[in-house]
């Protein structure tokens, strides 16, 4: 049980609270912090095997990590922008409200 | 394993959990920032600086502003709902996530790769995350600047007001 | 004068020489940051003293006049007044986001206080990376101010927060691009670096500062400019001024809490002026080489203490900016003129080795033409979305 079992069982479970409460929460903002979540978990393995893994001086993991970080901001914005569209059409951000393609 | 380790790994899942089940969108928001908080001190633990430092900038001084500004803007009267907060069928993603994590601990605990971890911290300089972003990651680099304006013009257009014809 | 130059650097190393060498790198910390908690607090203090005094002379009145001798002591007395006060916290109000709200703003504003060099070899913790340390904390504290307007369950508060996280957001990618080109011609993100590339001057009577050079120049005055916004101060403290929406975010706010917001405040603005002066101003170098015999720490505490003068004349001369005004010119002045200065930045590196006649000259007279001819044009333009004030006078 080496620390890098440590930070990958961390991870899984980081990425399994993010799952469960994308797909169970109502609200369509909490959808979109579960999807956060799940990429923060994804970052925090690259960044786990880029330490503990065979080849660091690369720096692989590092870049995926920024790659990932900055993805996620420009997904996040979009993703509020469209959610604050539909709650002006339908006046609710629930995700169970929002089920016809009528409008 | 070490005690430091455990405490902000505690930290990490406690929060998590507080952001995907508290009943108060603004307290799920909060938490989601000390979950974020706590992975950028577990970065700097992994000897990723630069890493964790722009986890803390990005995640925390713009994505966490960016969920309470819509959770302000898509609010409805009532600040704490009385209905239900999860969907009908809840148990079914519940179950999906446990399964994923009980596959996922399986993988780690039975692989190879894992076993044999290198244990002497990288030493890395921001001269040399800048020195490989020119060079060998000079075309993601490119296509992410191009990713991020069409993401900020996309969110304008998207959630500009319409001009009401009149 | 080497000696008084590194006296507390040695005091520091003879003090750590006495603990058991299992404790000393916590006492090396700790005797790190003591002297900043001690310090800045107290110049805290004493700057609200400055303030008001020079406020007052200003507008042509005294300021405070009775506590201790011409008033000095004031601090003293506004501090127990805010220590005694009733903490006063509305019902509705979510009291656990409520308390934490100064300390979410105190402590990454005293966190940005420990990679900043204050004399030589006295950086508290020198790391690689240190510029976007500091930017990441000053970004940390901005969820303070929705904490503060939220929790207060209060419609004007809320108004006010959500205001003042605009603003802050909108002049942070001012702030960070006008620092950007120092660490493009620097080459480092480590604080010590950019104060030693400014150590060797041009000529004995030019140091080599960043100030001093066109795109350093135009860098500092962007950086002031966004450092007065992103601290809230007046001409663009709307989220806050006593007479805008109630004191905004920090209405519901009364005693101990209202104190710590304004240390956090105050505290901001000296972790923000001691990096325009280390990344522009030369940090802890003298001007002249005649005048090293003075200590470099002195050195550096006279620059922050001209900062702040600057700052507070800027508050006792400029009116304040109504909020889309504030807005349209972060987005639409200072944002394009800050790429451009890196553009000027660019242009300067690169014609280094021009062999021209007159080459100083050339470069000087092309980097200006670069910065000053879109300032021109953006200046225009802002200016005539806001038309000129028709006075009409009753005849």
């Amino acid at each position: 049980m080496n620390p890098l079992h440590g930070y990958l069982l961390l991870a899984a479970l980081l990425f399994s609270i993010g799952l469960a409460g994308a797909v169970t929460r109502r609200n369509a903002i909490l959808v979109l912090v579960g999807i956060e979540l799940m990429l923060n978990a994804a970052n925090l393995n690259f960044i786990a095997f880029w330490r503990y893994g065979p080849n660091p001086e690369a720096l692989t993991g590092v870049m995926f990590a920024i790659f990932s970080i900055g993805i996620a901001a420009a997904e996040a914005s979009v993703g509020l922008a469209l959610i604050i569209a539909i709650y002006r059409h339908y006046k609710t951000a629930n995700v169970d409200q929002v089920n016809s393609m009528k409008g | 394993m070490d005690a430091g380790f455990v405490i902000i790994a505690a930290l990490t899942v406690v929060s998590a959990l507080a952001a995907m089940s508290l009943r108060n969108l603004v307290h799920c928001a909060l938490c989601l920032t000390i979950t974020f908080a706590s992975l950028a001190a577990l970065y700097l633990k992994l000897n990723a600086q630069f890493v964790g430092l722009a986890q803390v900038l990005v995640y925390i001084g713009a994505v966490a502003i960016l969920i309470v500004f819509a959770i302000l803007l898509t609010r409805s009267d009532d600040q704490t709902p009385r209905a239900a907060i999860l969907s009908p069928a809840w148990w079914v993603g519940a179950g999906v996530a446990v399964a994923a994590f009980c596959v996922l601990a399986a993988a780690i605990c039975s692989s190879a790769i894992v076993k044999t971890a290198s244990t002497t911290a990288p030493a890395i300089s921001v001269e040399g995350i800048g020195d490989k972003l020119m060079k060998d990651y000079v075309l993601p680099l490119e296509v992410i600047g191009l990713l991020l304006t069409a993401a900020l013009i996309g969110a304008v257009i998207i959630a500009m007001q319409e001009r009401k014809q009149t | 004068m080497e000696a008084v130059d590194q006296a507390f650097v040695s005091l520091k190393h003879w003090i750590v020489g006495l603990f058991p060498p299992v404790a000393q790198p916590w006492a090396s910390i700790l005797l790190s940051i003591t002297p900043i908690l001690i310090f800045f607090p107290l110049l805290f203090g004493i700057t609200t003293i400055l303030e008001r005094k020079g406020l007052g002379r200003m507008q042509n009145r005294l300021g405070p006049n009775r506590v201790g001798p011409a008033g000095f002591f004031q601090f003293i007395a506004d501090g127990l007044k805010m220590l005694t006060k009733e903490d006063i916290v509305p019902r509705a109000a979510d009291h656990a986001v409520h308390f934490i709200a100064p300390f979410v703003l105190l402590v990454p504003v005293l966190l940005a206080f420990s990679v900043l060099p204050y004399g030589r070899n006295m950086v508290p913790i020198d790391i690689d990376s240190g510029l976007l340390f500091f930017f990441a904390v000053g970004s940390a504290t901005e969820l303070s101010v929705f904490m503060a307007g939220w929790s207060s369950c209060n419609k004007y508060s809320l108004l006010g927060a959500m205001r003042g996280i605009a603003q802050m957001i909108s002049y942070e990618l001012p702030l960070v691009l006008a620092s950007l080109t120092v660490v493009m011609m620097v080459g480092s993100l480590r604080l010590t670096e950019i104060v030693d590339a400014q150590s060797v001057p041009y000529w004995p009577w030019l140091p080599r500062w960043h100030v001093f050079t066109p795109w350093g120049c135009a860098g500092f005055l962007l950086f002031l400019v966004a450092a007065t916004a992103e601290s809230n101060r007046t001409p663009f403290d709307i989220p806050e001024a006593e007479s805008e929406i109630i004191a905004g975010y920090l209405v519901e706010y009364s005693g101990f809490k209202y104190a710590l917001f304004f240390l956090g405040e105050y505290l901001g603005l000296f972790a923000v002026s001691s990096l325009g002066i280390t990344l522009f101003l030369g940090g802890w170098l003298p001007p002249f080489a005649f005048l090293s015999f003075i200590p470099s720490w002195l050195w550096f505490f006279v620059k922050l203490l001209s900062m702040i003068f600057l700052f507070i004349w800027i508050r006792g001369t400029l009116p304040r900016l109504r909020t889309d005004q504030l807005m349209a010119f972060a987005w639409k002045f200072m944002l394009p003129m800050t790429l451009i200065n890196i553009v000027a930045a660019a242009l300067w590196h690169f014609s280094r080795g021009w062999e021209v006649p007159f080459a100083l000259g050339l470069r000087w007279l092309s980097c200006a033409a670069i910065l000053v001819v879109p300032y021109w044009i953006f200046g225009r333009a802002v200016a005539t979305r806001f038309a000129k004030r028709i006075y009409r006078y009753a005849t």
